[in-house]
């Protein structure tokens, strides 16, 4: 649904984007994540023809960006990163204004239906300006779903919103993606991303890895299992350490932590050592890295 | 089409929320109008009232076919003030532009207008004509008040048709809306450089000073606008309109609005 060849965009002697190359399928939810000013709105704005590549090829939903811009335009919502509303104009009639430039046919019947969806109907008549920022958030998210895009792209949806607004957006997101949309969502919120997305790609003016979040935490640190033992001495973890298949070994307290590749079969293996050497094992379990800490090593490491 | 309308009735339902934009276009047009009024009533009551006389021939020059030196003088003080018409075709669409630009680029819906399928060119028609329309309809209606309102006063069909000559008509019609295009053009250039709608309403007023230039320089006496000049300035603000409307399409590209309209 979006292909990216070495799409590349300089502004003077900045390369904000380097060489981009991204293959997201039809209905994948696609986490671009990265530091600010790493280049993820310079990809949006690209990807969505608001603004030409210096070099590469780029298609979305079929369409050739450079050659068949208003095309992607027609089958795009964009989400920007500020809502960008007509303050003095009323919900409806913001969304009626793109309602009519995306020559959506039943406008009225669209914007009740995401109006309603959203929970803003009662308001529809009040002023943009009024709503507080998760509102807005909101009516632009709305807005960019009025013609029915195939491809989403939402620039930091949750942004600025509290708890309850961030948590509205996110489920809304979900429903989204049952709907089978293809979405690409730049966020830098990374817990979002672990729940939402298919795929993350971690990107700092070049994409660093392109992964599902479970492949890149075991790529980024492995699998790390957690031995809680009752007491803990250092023969036993010398033991452990003998164990071919172990990659490294840590004491914790009275917790082993063991990182190894394939705890579905080797965890009984140890356990076994564990047993054999007389020590009381308390539980097992394994320790999740969360996606923020993938992402701050490989942005580190970049 | 459809979405030049649709970018035109947008416009209007945001701008003339603007306190400023409706003072603009709905009191500029009163006061053009009263003045050229005022002068005529007044200048009514002191011709009949007193004996100034203008010498014959000069009343032949100034005002051909009227034997009246009084109704000379009344059309010739009447006529200076003509040109103030001038100046709503050019106040009023600057003022709007510069809010309608601008406003997009301070309250960030640029971003999300340029992401639809609206070309540049219908996104540009559309914020010129609905800038521009209100102008050219403000000027027309004050024009059309002032006829009536002369009319009124003057009950004298001779005279009205000197008041209301062709070069005034051409004026009005013609070169009215060719200044009002090239005042959007100028104001257009001058948004993708600044933030603030005051600031580029300020800048872009400054395309009055050449209306002024003549107002000022028809009643100090330093040329007569008659209709041939009024023609030749017809034409060259057609060739203007064209350059800036070819600059303004040049400048007015998506990626130069997004990466350098901050």
């Amino acid at each position: 649904m979006i292909h990216t060849e070495n799409l590349s965009k300089k502004f003077g002697n900045v390369m904000a984007v380097d060489g981009l190359n991204l293959d997201i399928k039809e209905g994948e939810v696609f986490g671009f994540l990265g530091p600010n000013g790493a280049g993820k709105t310079t990809t949006v704005r690209m990807l969505t023809c608001l603004i030409g590549p210096t070099s590469g090829l780029a298609s979305v939903a079929g369409f050739n960006i450079g050659s068949q811009d208003t095309e992607i335009r027609r089958v795009v919502g964009v989400l920007t990163e500020t809502p960008g509303m007509y303050d003095n104009l009323s919900a409806e009639y913001n969304l009626k204004i793109f309602g009519e430039l995306y020559e959506v046919k039943n406008v009225k019947g669209q914007i009740d239906k995401y109006l309603k969806m959203l929970g803003l109907y009662d308001r529809r008549l009040d002023a943009a300006g009024t709503f507080s920022k998760g509102m807005k958030q909101k009516l632009a998210i709305a807005r960019a779903l009025l013609h029915e895009p195939q491809v989403l792209f939402l620039d930091e949806p949750t942004a600025g919103l509290d708890p309850e607004g961030a948590h509205l957006v996110r489920d809304f997101i979900s429903e989204l993606k049952k709907e089978g949309r293809t979405i690409f969502l730049c966020t830098h919120n990374l817990d979002e991303a672990d729940h939402l997305c298919d795929r993350v790609g971690v990107f700092k003016a070049h994409l660093l890895v392109v992964d599902t979040p479970a492949n890149l935490r075991r790529s980024v640190f492995g699998r790390k299992i957690v031995f809680h033992l009752s007491r803990v001495d250092e023969s036993l973890a010398q033991m452990i350490r003998e164990i071919t298949f172990v990659r490294e070994v840590k004491v914790i307290d009275n917790k082993i932590v063991v990182n190894i590749d394939n705890p579905e079969t080797q965890n009984p293996q140890i356990i076994r050592k564990i047993m054999e050497a007389g020590a009381d094992l308390q539980f097992v379990g394994e320790l999740r890295h969360s996606l923020e800490d993938v992402y701050l090593e490989l942005v580190k490491s970049a | 089409m459809k979405k030049i309308i649709t970018i035109i009735r947008k416009e209007w339902a945001e701008v003339f929320k603007n306190r400023m934009v409706i003072f603009t276009v709905l009191f500029l047009p009163l006061i053009m109008t009263a003045i050229p009024l005022g002068v005529l009533y007044s200048t009514r009551s002191a011709t009949a009232t007193t004996n100034t006389q203008l010498p014959s021939e000069m009343t032949q020059s100034l005002c051909p076919g009227i034997s009246s030196s009084k109704d000379c003088m009344q059309i010739f003080l009447v006529s200076e003030f003509m040109m103030l018409f001038m100046l709503l075709p050019v106040a009023i669409p600057v003022t709007i532009a510069a809010y309608s630009i601008v406003g997009e680029k301070t309250t960030r819906s640029l971003e999300p207008l340029l992401a639809t399928p609206i070309t540049t060119m219908e996104l540009l028609v559309g914020k010129s004509l609905a800038a521009v329309i209100p102008g050219i309809v403000a000027t027309y209606g004050a024009f059309t008040i002032f006829v009536v309102g002369s009319w009124i006063m003057l009950k004298n069909r001779i005279l009205l048709t000197a008041i209301i000559d062709p070069r005034w008509l051409i004026a009005v019609i013609i070169v009215g809306p060719l200044i009002a295009i090239l005042a959007v053009a100028f104001a257009i250039m001058v948004s993708s450089r600044v933030n603030d709608p005051r600031v580029a309403e300020q800048i872009s007023m400054v395309i009055i000073l050449p209306v002024l230039a003549g107002f000022f320089g028809q009643v100090a006496g330093l040329f007569v606008l008659n209709t041939q000049l009024i023609l030749i300035v017809g034409g060259i603000l057609a060739i203007l309109d064209v350059i800036m409307l070819y600059l303004t399409s040049r400048v007015f590209q998506r990626e130069l609005i997004l990466t350098r309209w901050k």
